[in-house]
């Protein structure tokens, strides 16, 4: 047997390079490759897949542009053609979705993982490697199936002439819908200890691929630029944002899939209560443990910790507020969008009109109370939202109010008047509503991001239980109070100042 | 090689590991001993750096385990609980596999795959897939693994609990000539007479704690006190038990036998067999009555647990 020799310090790196980390995911690529290969209940699929099924394809198109012309009809046929390149290149792409589960979650049942955890290879390492071996099979099926497929178009008796960018497209969507469905198993992977449990989950990330996949096919019929030398416009925007959903996902799986998350995990448990108890806990003591707990220190230092959590978040939706309200203003000085406002209403009759408006709008009820529910039915619309949506739509939907603020000061001023006349009917309020749906979004970007990068030495469920405590909390002490006040000043104050300086 | 201090890690609310405190040096195999779920595997996981501790600190073969976790993970060589083989690829490949992640050589991983499947009688094995090995084969190969980058330190996870009796004594035989070279070993096991043999230090963990630790000499004089001696003699006692009362403590006696404690046997016990000579009466042997480790460590746990049950009722 051998003796015992003092390896290297310099064998194994903490922190590898990018073409360390590429050559040891490799490694770990090739080998899963390689043992799916050896699974028949994966090679058989990629071959029908590939061999088989665009014949198929082919048969059936021909068939359907004979039929169809028939009837005069022959831009249905025409158009059926780029939608089976698009069946044949997804077909062998669903199958990485169970590869994926296969690689992550079964090797996790199978207890095959742990030894591989014991390496020195790093997280992201076998993540990367992971992730490619579930894509690269079905992908070369992808690509074969549809090598085939287009060969016998252009070569057969179809004598199919497609435009070369909607093949592109087609090859693009066909790539990341493989990516989305390989990063969302990961994710699913994570929170899962068998396979079964990752199959039933699964039907997250299949539900939504199969109404993209329908909604481009709708697209493909139907769009008006279907024929284009530059391909489908709206392709091109779903493929964008495919594209920004495997960056987040891509990165929630990094965060998820490391040792802590694959072995700390032990039972695929709901525990609704447990999960309440926890939630209560955080919102009430959180950063006040073995404290005695009264208001003041709970705003003092719970709710001030939370606001200092949001971090980053805040800037973003600084940004992105101050990017809405001039986009509106910018879209407003174009003639095509501007509003031909009256130019000789007198102030006094605004008053009279924001009165109307306001009857109009919040009708017999409590004023009050009216305008307090519907702000906080859009924030929390948008809250729920972002949990969903990684925090995306938080950025979406409220500041989508300041770009139609901007846009109507943008036509107040076009009109001729004063642009400082605006102030009195929205900043009285404002100055507390404005700071409160920013809050409000932040927290919101900040519930639904953080999954995507945990805070330090976390894992995944533990900051976003931390994230949600601290979501509750500012909704508790600060955004559902600040919405009130905000609504009652606009209720008594906003009125009197908007008289006072318009008069009526 | 191995140093951990006040090692602890909690799930959630769930304390798995409770503050335990290792030092496992050069060429010494530690055996951790406990029931299931008391926190063995937790420990080796944080030892492999595999878990991170919720607190204190460890090193192992000279890397900590939080700021080094590479370096840890390339020197120390892990059996798992389950052996995690991948039973679609062959022997050689699987090997040839781990040897790359390891950074081996080509021409190293070939020599260190050969001689570790002679070692352990596997080379007849060597072309076939791993789903074709028997539960005792894969056991070996996946001991083979962890032992193919020649690390400095070893965690076996239950090493020999799917070994027949011949592969066990392989696989203690490849552990005890392993140590000459100045190997650290952390072993957990339920076979006690296995730790027994091999164990120059044993810790008990108990619900994440270790409640005890030391050699097997020292924690059995910790738990069934002063060593026990047998003395039989030809014909009967006639009385003897009396006439040595006030050299030992005799404990329990039979028609021919007697027990005694004694602290000090290297100077007690020739005084006493020139004593029963003395008095006309053949010894025919003195030996020390074997306590087992299984004795010391059921009796450790029972303490533990009254020990614990006074605690409950006291509070």
């Amino acid at each position: 047997m051998a003796t015992l020799a003092k390896p290297k310090r310099d064998t194994y790196h903490e922190a590898p390079g990018w073409r360390q980390t590429l050559a040891n995911a490799l490694l770990v690529t090739e080998r899963e490759v390689k043992d799916s290969f050896r699974d028949w209940r994966i090679l058989a699929p990629i071959i029908i897949l590939t061999f088989l099924f665009p014949f198929l394809a082919q048969f059936v198109a021909g068939q359907f542009t004979d039929f169809v012309s028939d009837f005069g009809a022959e831009i249905i046929g025409e158009r059926t053609i780029p939608f089976l390149l698009m069946i044949v290149g997804f077909f062998p792409i669903s199958i990485s979705l169970v590869i994926a589960l296969e690689t992550f979650v079964g090797e996790k049942e199978r207890r095959s993982l742990e030894p591989l955890l014991s390496t020195p290879l790093t997280n992201t390492e076998l993540y990367i490697g992971k992730t490619l071996s579930a894509m690269i099979p079905p992908l070369v099926a992808s690509y074969g199936g549809m090598a085939v497929y287009l060969g016998s178009l252009v070569f057969g008796e179809l004598a199919w002439r497609p435009q070369a960018m909607l093949v592109v497209q087609i090859i693009l969507l066909t790539t990341v819908q493989a990516l989305v469905m390989v990063t969302g198993a990961v994710v699913v992977s994570s929170q899962t200890t068998s396979t079964r449990a990752a199959n039933l989950l699964a039907s997250f990330i299949i539900i939504p691929m199969t109404l993209i996949i329908q909604g481009e096919s709708a697209i493909m019929f139907f769009a008006p630029d279907a024929e284009s030398a530059n391909g489908i416009a709206s392709l091109w925007w779903i493929i964008v944002a495919m594209l920004v959903v495997v960056v987040l996902l891509l990165r929630i799986g990094n965060s998820i899939f490391n040792r802590e998350e694959l072995l700390g995990r032990l039972i695929d448990q709901f525990n609704i209560k447990r999960m309440v108890t926890d939630l209560w806990q955080h919102v009430r003591w959180g950063d006040l443990k073995d404290r005695r707990v009264n208001v003041v220190a709970w705003y003092r230092e719970g709710v001030g910790a939370s606001l200092r959590r949001i971090g980053k978040a805040w800037g973003v939706t600084l940004i992105v507020f101050a990017v809405a309200l001039v986009s509106g203003y910018l879209i407003g000085l174009y003639p095509d969008y501007q509003l031909q406002l009256p130019q000789d209403v007198e102030l006094s009759d605004m008053t009279t009109n924001l009165e109307q408006a306001s009857a109009f709008f919040f009708g017999e009820r409590p004023v009050v109370i009216s305008i307090f529910v519907q702000n906080w039915r859009i924030l929390a619309g948008a809250t729920v939202l972002a949990v969903f949506t990684f925090g995306i739509s938080a950025l979406l939907l409220t500041p989508l109010v300041y770009l139609v603020l901007g846009y109507l000061f943008s036509q107040i001023i076009a009109a001729g008047y004063n642009p400082l006349l605006f102030a009195p009917t929205v900043l009285t309020h404002g100055i507390v509503e404005i700071p409160i749906i920013i809050l409000a979004t932040a927290a919101a970007l900040k519930l639904g991001a953080v999954v995507t990068r945990p805070p330090a030495g976390m894992t995944v469920g533990q900051g976003w239980s931390q994230t949600l405590g601290d979501t509750v909390r500012l909704w508790m002490g600060v955004i559902l109070p600040g919405l009130l006040l905000a609504a009652f000043i606009e209720t008594y104050v906003t009125p009197v100042v908007v008289r006072m300086v318009f008069g009526g | 090689m191995i140093e951990a201090h006040e090692l602890t890690k909690i799930y959630d609310d769930f304390l798995a590991v409770d503050r335990v405190s290792l030092n496992v040096p050069a060429g010494t195999v530690l055996a951790l001993l406990g029931p299931n779920g008391a926190g063995k595997t937790t420990s080796v996981r944080m030892l492999t750096s595999i878990l991170e501790p919720t607190s204190g600190w460890a090193r192992v073969a000279g890397y900590d385990v939080v700021r080094e976790p590479a370096q840890v993970r390339g020197h120390v060589g892990v059996l798992t609980e389950q052996h995690g083989l991948y039973e679609r690829m062959k022997a050689l490949e699987y090997l040839d596999f781990f040897g790359k992640v390891y950074k081996l050589d080509a021409a190293e991983r070939k020599r260190r795959t050969l001689s570790l499947m002679e070692r352990f009688g596997l080379t007849f094995a060597m072309d076939k897939r791993l789903g074709e090995y028997s539960k005792g084969m894969k056991q070996k190969l996946a001991l083979v693994r962890a032992m193919l980058h020649n690390p400095p330190v070893l965690l076996l996870d239950e090493p020999t609990s799917a070994m027949d009796p011949q592969s066990a004594r392989q696989v203690r035989d490849a552990i005890i000539e392993l140590l000459g070279d100045e190997r650290t070993f952390l072993i957990t096991t339920h076979n006690l007479t296995e730790a027994e043999e091999l164990a120059h230090q044993i810790a008990i963990i108990r619900r994440g704690r270790i409640i005890a630790s030391g050699t097997f000499a020292e924690l059995a004089r910790q738990v069934v006190g002063e060593p026990v001696m047998e003395l039989r003699v030809a014909g009967e006692l006639n009385g003897l038990a009396k006439d040595l009362s006030d050299m030992v403590r005799v404990e329990d006696s039979g028609r021919d036998w007697l027990r005694y404690r004694v602290a000090d046997p290297q100077t007690t016990n020739p005084a006493l067999i020139r004593r029963v000579h003395g008095l006309g009466i053949d010894v025919v042997t003195l030996a020390p009555v074997s306590q087992t480790l299984e004795q010391v460590y059921l009796q450790i746990m029972q303490e533990d647990e009254a020990k614990e049950g006074a605690y409950g009722d006291a509070r």
